[in-house]
């Protein structure tokens, strides 16, 4: 059996409410509440990035683990703001959690499904014998161009997952994964902010790749809606995976406890993983889950777990939930979230 | 081990010397204290120069050679050496000039101190002096100078409580002082409230508790105390000149709220000397940061721990109390270019017991304490000096 | 450049890495190569000890006046932890405003960028500590 065995996520301690940032490019305060139902976004501290929030959630999964982590024989994490070009994240992360030397370690990108990507080949490790335990991260400091629809929602966040084959807490039931060269979205070399097809994001790009991967693997388990407790979807905002799980024919209850994004954005490739993570906060032993995840560019990846027995073991103290972490929110304005983000022109250093 | 005497002493003014160099300083001060000596630069026998950064401030090091040379005596190949003990490095270099001399190794020798700070700006000058703590460990994370001293501060409050008010009359009292010293970098009376109203700095601290940046040179000369007493009229010696270390991080101090190095480097001073501390007519203290004094005082056995800032509402250190501290307007108001500072506090310290100090002398004063400190702590040098009678 | 002088203190700063004398059992961070307890003796018997990074406000301050590099956090809160095992530690407290800091406050490492060498440098990660 191969599954997850442990996880963690992290939220940057700051927010901003969409209507303050609707204010400063004069437009309706309410507008992104509405229409996309994004409430606040959370905003990694100056001092944070990426990488120090793949650290925070990643010892989050190993308080809850218990494990040794040289026992971690693979890590990948999955970002699109890697705080290198070059020079890997995951090599900062294997010292900072005492996994090196004896790891591979590599970076992922793959917009918002490069954490998911990780998952899979980690498992896929463990799976082959080739590794002990494997540990995934989806880590971002997602940055929409000031002004751009995507500043809404573009959010920081990391949640990371120890996958393994001894004490699995939502075992790998299957997997299904779909990609096709789509520019919905995507970065130039070089670029601080991204660009995106506007409404060529939706049709084309999300739905059509997650409706295909969850289908997808549906078929290849001889499952349907009915057969899952939960269905998880990337969720750059509340009304996309929502209209999602509907034309897949989930009933809203079982979409809502994986939803994230109406109070802390859309944390890119931490962005589904982080609705997992709070649905195995509350899952219980047989709990079958479907999780999709989407990344821009294009591709989708879709799991079916089931929640085991020692889902218990590992709700442990000192290692808050999502919903804790969501809630510990300071909010502060647009000067300050442009100040702690770097969007602020500043002199040269002496 | 010969007694030493200080034949001469000079300094520059402290302040913003644009148009200065470090060499500039070094040489005034250094021909002001031969001029006070009646000697020429040719009959040093070695030149000691304190200075913590030069190579960061200005791209010069190897000063003590550059020094000598800039003194006009380079065809004299004597040697200059610089002393480095961060912001002790004056009171350090007065400790080794002291051996050089006592050891009978040399006759004349040459300490100076000086620093030039304002060639770099405030940025810079902050990352530079907190070399002066652990840079690996303090610094690194963020730690100022005045920040370290503030958890000090801060920790003495929680132990002892408030002095808030106290420690700015320290302040205070330095602007006072130097009203009537030339050479001092403010010439301006301030208030408590002035004190407690200025920016924050690192609380407790605003920016009237905290010492300037400044440029300045200081000198003295040293002399064995037989060549003095044939020599000159009034003789000043070097009675005591002690260095004591510490831990250089404050985390691994076991209290703080006490120096260690003040208590071992002024034991060893006044038992060298024959003094105790009850004869001293004045004191010099390194004043960078108001709170520095209050512990100073009780680590010199002049008050009980925890209560060192009574002593300052007392009025006792004022110019007219009993034991008048720095008449030269400390560090805070005279300013402190931090290698010249130690050195400085020699050049009052003899002004005052030659009877010198103009309308700042302390009445008939014979024995004086200057104080040194490098870093937070982690070096201190207490020279002591006493008039012959 | 400085890496590698940021570079070989990595496990310390990254996760409180001590070292711990094996003849007096005195836990040392900022780590010690020789034991002040032990002198000579001690040389070749320091071994590593990974802490807990849990401790309390032994004494803090708040910085108004900081250095450049950390500009963007100011007036940042800086102070000295006294970890469980007995060391302390001067480091950065975060997540926390001003006001909520006292002497005594529980606190726990966490993993944040502490300073970098310019935009086009290296940036140094290492311990602060939040709120427990």
């Amino acid at each position: 059996m191969v599954g997850i065995v442990s996880y963690g996520a992290y939220i940057p301690r700051f927010r901003i409410d969409t209507g303050e940032i609707a204010r400063v490019w004069g437009e309706d305060p309410n507008r992104a509440k509405k229409s996309l139902l994004v409430e606040s976004k959370a905003v990694a501290g100056p001092d944070e990035d990426a990488c120090t929030m793949a650290v925070e959630a990643s010892r989050y999964a190993i308080r809850r683990w218990g494990g040794d982590p040289a026992d971690i024989d693979v890590i990948y994490v999955g970002s699109e703001s890697h705080p290198y070009a070059v020079k890997p994240t995951a090599s900062i992360l294997a010292d900072a959690l005492g996994a090196s030397p004896h790891v591979m370690a590599v970076d992922l990108e793959f917009a918002c499904k490069a954490g998911t990507a990780g998952l899979i080949s980690a498992m896929a490790m463990v799976k082959s014998g080739m590794a002990r335990f494997g540990l995934a991260v989806g880590s971002d400091t997602a940055q929409g161009a000031p002004g751009d629809a995507l500043e809404y929602t573009a959010a920081s966040g990391a949640a990371a997952f120890i996958v393994g084959s001894q004490g699995v807490i939502a075992r790998l039931n299957g997997f299904h994964s779909v990609t096709t060269d789509t520019p919905d979205f995507w970065r130039r070399a070089g670029r601080p902010y991204p660009r995106h097809g506007g409404r060529f994001t939706g049709q084309p790009a999300y739905f059509k790749h997650i409706l295909m991967a969850a289908r997808g693997l549906m078929e290849k388990m001889g499952t349907g809606p009915e057969d899952y407790d939960f269905a998880i979807f990337h969720q750059p905002n509340t009304k996309f995976p929502l209209s999602a799980g509907k034309r897949l024919g989930f009933p809203k209850e079982k979409i809502l406890p994986g939803i994230v994004v109406n109070k802390i954005g859309n944390t890119y490739a931490a962005s589904m993983l982080m609705g997992l993570a709070r649905v195995l906060d509350k899952a219980e032993p047989g709990q079958r889950i479907l999780a999709v995840s989407f990344g821009s560019g294009a591709g989708s990846d879709a799991f079916d777990f089931t929640v085991t027995e020692n889902i218990e073991a590992i709700r442990v103290d000192g290692v808050p939930t999502v919903d804790e972490l969501i809630e510990r929110g300071r909010f502060v304005d647009y000067a300050i979230y442009a100040k702690y983000r770097g969007k602020i022109l500043m002199g040269d250093e002496e | 081990m010969r007694r030493v005497a200080v034949i001469g002493v000079g300094e520059t003014k402290y302040g913003e010397h644009w148009e200065k160099s470090i060499r500039e300083l070094a040489v005034e001060a250094g021909l002001r204290a031969l001029e006070d000596a009646g000697i020429s630069s040719e009959d040093l026998d070695a030149i000691v120069g304190g200075n913590m950064s030069a190579g960061s401030y200005t791209g010069q090091d190897h000063i003590g050679a550059l020094i000598a040379d800039f003194s006009g005596i380079a065809d004299r190949h004597i040697p200059a050496i610089r002393v480095e003990a961060a912001c002790g490095s004056g009171g350090a270099a007065i400790h080794v000039g002291f051996n050089l001399v006592a050891s009978g190794m040399y006759d004349i020798v040459l300490v100076g101190g000086v620093e030039k700070q304002t060639d770099v700006g405030v940025d810079m000058s902050k990352e530079i002096l907190a070399g002066a703590s652990d840079r690996e460990w303090e610094a690194f994370f963020g730690a100022t100078f005045p920040a370290l001293v503030a958890m000090m501060a801060k920790r003495y409050m929680y132990e002892y409580g408030d002095i808030r008010e106290q420690m700015a009359m320290i302040p205070v009292m330095m602007h006072e002082n130097a009203m009537n010293n030339p050479d001092a970098h403010f010439h301006r009376r301030i208030t408590v409230d002035d004190v407690l109203n200025s920016p924050p700095i690192a609380e407790p601290f605003h920016l009237l508790d905290v010492a300037p940046v400044s440029d300045g040179a200081a000198a003295i000369i040293l002399a064995p105390l037989d060549y003095a007493r044939k020599n000159y009229d009034t003789v000043v010696e070097l009675a005591g000149s002690a260095v004591a270390t510490d831990y250089i991080g404050m985390h691994d101090r076991p209290s703080l709220i006490t120096l260690a190095a003040n208590v071992h480097a002024s034991r060893k001073a006044f038992r060298m000397a024959g003094m105790e501390v009850r004869d001293l007519d004045l004191l010099e203290l390194h004043d960078a940061f108001s709170f520095l004094p209050i512990v100073t005082l009780e680590d010199l056995g002049l008050a009980e721990r925890g209560k060192g800032a009574s002593l300052v509402e007392e009025g006792i250190l004022s110019m007219d109390g009993d034991l008048p501290l720095s008449p030269s307007g400390g560090l805070k108001a005279k300013g402190h270019p931090v290698g010249a500072t130690g050195v400085g506090q020699a050049v009052e310290a003899v002004w005052q017991l030659r009877g010198q100090a103009g309308k700042r002398q302390v009445p008939d004063a014979e024995k004086a304490l200057i104080q040194s400190i490098g870093g937070t702590g982690a070096t201190i040098a207490i020279n002591l000096f006493r008039r012959e009678k | 450049m400085v890496v590698p002088r940021h570079w070989r203190e990595r496990e310390h700063r990254y996760r409180l890495v001590a070292t711990k004398c094996k003849i007096c059992g005195r836990i040392y961070f900022p780590p010690r190569s020789v034991c002040p307890n032990c002198g000579r003796k001690s040389i070749g018997n320091m071994e590593k000890l990974q802490l807990s990074g849990n401790g309390t406000v032994y004494t803090y301050t708040i910085v108004h006046s900081g250095m450049n590099a950390f500009k963007l956090q100011k007036p940042y809160i800086l102070a000295i932890i006294e970890l469980e095992e007995g060391p302390r530690v001067t480091g950065q407290i975060v997540d926390a405003e001003p006001n909520e800091v006292y002497i005594g406050m529980p606190v726990r490492m966490v993993f944040r960028r502490i300073r970098q060498e310019g935009a086009s440098g290296i940036i140094h990660y290492g311990y602060k500590f939040a709120p427990r």
